[in-house]
Parts: structure tokens; C-alpha cells; sequence
């Protein structure tokens, strides 16, 4: 009785080292895909809470880590042309990123970048991390999820996820009055990385 | 008093034109800088840029009108007495004002239709976008702030120097805009 329970102690000391093994691989490393533009970083905001509001920031660039098999290796940061705006409407960008708003001017730039991820279930997580907008720097968390990941038609390999957080304007210090339906905006990020050779630091790939 | 300008003093169309569009642009000016001010739920966020945009269109249109007439007529003499170079800078203001006039409609325009959406001129008819490049409204609004500052400028340099041909020096420069010998 003793024994067999030694035993399979045993084995689950070995199953689990063989667990963890893989764990520690690297991260792999990803850039968006914008050159073919397979990522989109949306905002929605409530129009007089009748209905919604959408545009989108149409220049932007970044890089992920993502490490599948333990998500906590992952990180990402994300810059943002404020200036980019567009909600399909020219007046209303202009007025968007005049000085009632973004003040693209003065905060040409927006960044987001993660300092810890942490996972919610098996293809979801948590990246909580630092929002500069406006010029004000306040920590976030975005609401995270793999679409799929797998090789490419191309000789790439790629990986997609869609991510989503919702932003009060007053804390980032965009104060004026758009009603009692509109004080936040949800943001809603749908991004594809494309993996990035790993750097070689010496010796043939022949040998490895 | 006759329709077309004589040597001596403009005539009844140029004197209209000219008090018509003195009003209305300031008026344009008043407006634009009023509207861009208004709270999002003011009853006249959507009405005054319609009011701006349309009358701003019809306000081109006659000063094309009004162009087509100075070209078309000859223009009085000017006082005796009058040094050349006042007489040229006179001229050149003159030039100026259109210039500024044109560039507003032309930047006013291109910040309307920067996304491919047309200009309604008060839902009497449409002008279509031609031009749409990106941050276009960025700069065109840029340039219509600026270029309305300008005008305005010019428009207190004019004021200026009527009131002193009128007052100071006692010339009939101001009274022939009237329509006055």
C-alpha cells in the first residue's frame, strides 16, 4: 500500500518534471503585422447612449513576446500616432484630436506597454500594464484572448489575439462633457504578430 | 446713381456688393468663431457649422460675382494728392482681400470634404469632395484659423485707413464707396 503510493508519487514527480520541462523555452517574439495591416486598434464610445460611436487609430507598431505555454513569460507594448484617428467623419476627427480631446499636437504619441500577464483560463489573460495618453501614465488591464496561431501561406508563422479594456476619459485627463452615457470609451484591439527568427548568438544551426 | 463705376465714384452694384459682403463676412467670421466654442449639447451644434459652411459657400460665390464686375468696369480715380505708393498699397490690399477670401472657401472646403463626404450649402445643393489626402482637415483647419485671423487684420488695417482719408486728411475716398461724388 505504502509503496504503491511511493510509486505513483514517483511518477507524478517525473509527469510533472516533464510538465515544467517545456515551460522553460523562451518566449517567442512577434512584431504586428503592419505591413500587410492584420491589426486594428478600435475605439467605441456611446453616442448620447443611443448608440455607439466607432473609429480607429490607423497608425500604430509593436511587438509582443508570447510564450504558449507559460503566459506569465508574455509581455507587449504598443505605440499609437494619435494623430491617425479616424471615425469616418473629417470634422469630427478634427475636432477629436484638437485640443478638447487628444491634443495630438502635444501628445502625438501613445503608448501601452504590459508589466505583468496573467492567465484567466486556457486561451485567455489578463495584461496589466501602463497606458501614457494624454499625457497621463495609468495602469490598465486589458482583457485578452488568442484567436489562433500556426504557420503561414508565406514561410511565416503567426499568432492572433483580440484584446479589450474600457477607459474612463476624465482619468486621462479628457474633461469635456460628452454626456452621462459617453464618460468612458472601450477599446478593442485586435492584433497579429508575425514570428521573428530568433537571434543566433554564435555556432551553425547545423550543430544545435 | 448708375449701375456701373465712373472715374469719379463706384457705382450702386460695386457700393452693394462691396457693404453686402463687409457684413457677411464678418458675420461668417463671427459665426465660425462662435460655433467651434459650443457645447456638444447646444441646440446649435449642428445648425450654426450648417449655417457657416452654406453661407460661407454663397458668400465665394458673390465675391466671384463681385470679381468678374471689378474686371468688368473701370475703377475710379483716385484722389489727387495721393503719393504712388499709397496708391499701389491700396491696390495690392485690394488683391489681398480677394486672395484671403478665396483661400478661406478653398480650406473651409477642403476640411469639410477631407474624408470624401460632401459639402451641403444649406441643403439647397451639394459640392462634391475632390481632394482628400491624409490629416488633410488638420491642415486645411489650420490654414482656415490662420487665414480668418488675417482677414480680419486686413479688415482693421481698411477700417483704419478709410476713417482717415474721411477724417485726417478730408478726401472723398470713403464717400465714393458710398456711392458719393
Amino acid at each position: 500500500m505504502f509503496n504503491r503510493l511511493l510509486k505513483t508519487q514517483c511518477w507524478g514527480i517525473v509527469l510533472s518534471c516533464l510538465i515544467v520541462l517545456p515551460a522553460w523555452a523562451e518566449a517567442e517574439r512577434y512584431i504586428i503585422d503592419i505591413k500587410g495591416q492584420h491589426a486594428f486598434v478600435q475605439f467605441k464610445i456611446k453616442h448620447l447612449g443611443y448608440s455607439w460611436l466607432l473609429g480607429n487609430f490607423k497608425k500604430f507598431d509593436g511587438e509582443f513576446n508570447y510564450d504558449a505555454r507559460n503566459i506569465e513569460n508574455s509581455d507587449v507594448s504598443v505605440v499609437i500616432d494619435t494623430a491617425s484617428l479616424d471615425s469616418n467623419h473629417a470634422e469630427r476627427d478634427k475636432h477629436l484630436k484638437g485640443s478638447d480631446f487628444l491634443e495630438v499636437k502635444k501628445f502625438p504619441k501613445a503608448v501601452f506597454s504590459s508589466n505583468k500577464v496573467v492567465a484567466t483560463g486556457k486561451e485567455s489573460f489578463d495584461i496589466h500594464g501602463e497606458l501614457d495618453l494624454h499625457g497621463v501614465k495609468k495602469p490598465i488591464v486589458i482583457q485578452a484572448k488568442i484567436i489562433g496561431q500556426g504557420p503561414d501561406p508565406w514561410m511565416g508563422y503567426r499568432a492572433g489575439f483580440e484584446g479589450f479594456t474600457t477607459l474612463r476619459l476624465a482619468d486621462f485627463g479628457i474633461t469635456r462633457d460628452l454626456g452621462p452615457a459617453s464618460t468612458h470609451v472601450e477599446l478593442q484591439l485586435y492584433i497579429e504578430g508575425v514570428r521573428q527568427a530568433k537571434q543566433q548568438t554564435g555556432g551553425s544551426e547545423f550543430f544545435e | 446713381m448708375r449701375a456701373v463705376n465712373s472715374r469719379a465714384t463706384y457705382g450702386w452694384v460695386a457700393v452693394l456688393l462691396h457693404w453686402l459682403l463687409a457684413l457677411w463676412l464678418l458675420a461668417l467670421f463671427a459665426l465660425g468663431w462662435w460655433m467651434v466654442e459650443l457645447d456638444y449639447y447646444s441646440a446649435w451644434y449642428q445648425r450654426a457649422p450648417w449655417w457657416h459652411k452654406g453661407l460661407g459657400v454663397l458668400a465665394t460665390l458673390l465675391m466671384l460675382l463681385r470679381y468678374i464686375w471689378r474686371l468688368a468696369n473701370p475703377l475710379p480715380d483716385h484722389e489727387p494728392g495721393i503719393p504712388a505708393y499709397q496708391a499701389s498699397l491700396a491696390l495690392w490690399g485690394q488683391r489681398l482681400f480677394y486672395v484671403l477670401v478665396f483661400a478661406l472657401a478653398l480650406s473651409g472646403y477642403l476640411i469639410v470634404t477631407a474624408r470624401g463626404e460632401s459639402l451641403s450649402v444649406l441643403d439647397w445643393f451639394v459640392l462634391p469632395a475632390t481632394l482628400s489626402v491624409v490629416q488633410q482637415e488638420d491642415v486645411a483647419g489650420w490654414a482656415h484659423k490662420y487665414l480668418a485671423w488675417g482677414f480680419m487684420v486686413m479688415v482693421l488695417l481698411h477700417t483704419v485707413a478709410a476713417l482717415r482719408h474721411h477724417f485726417v486728411v478730408g478726401d472723398k475716398t470713403l464717400l465714393k464707396i458710398l456711392g458719393r461724388k
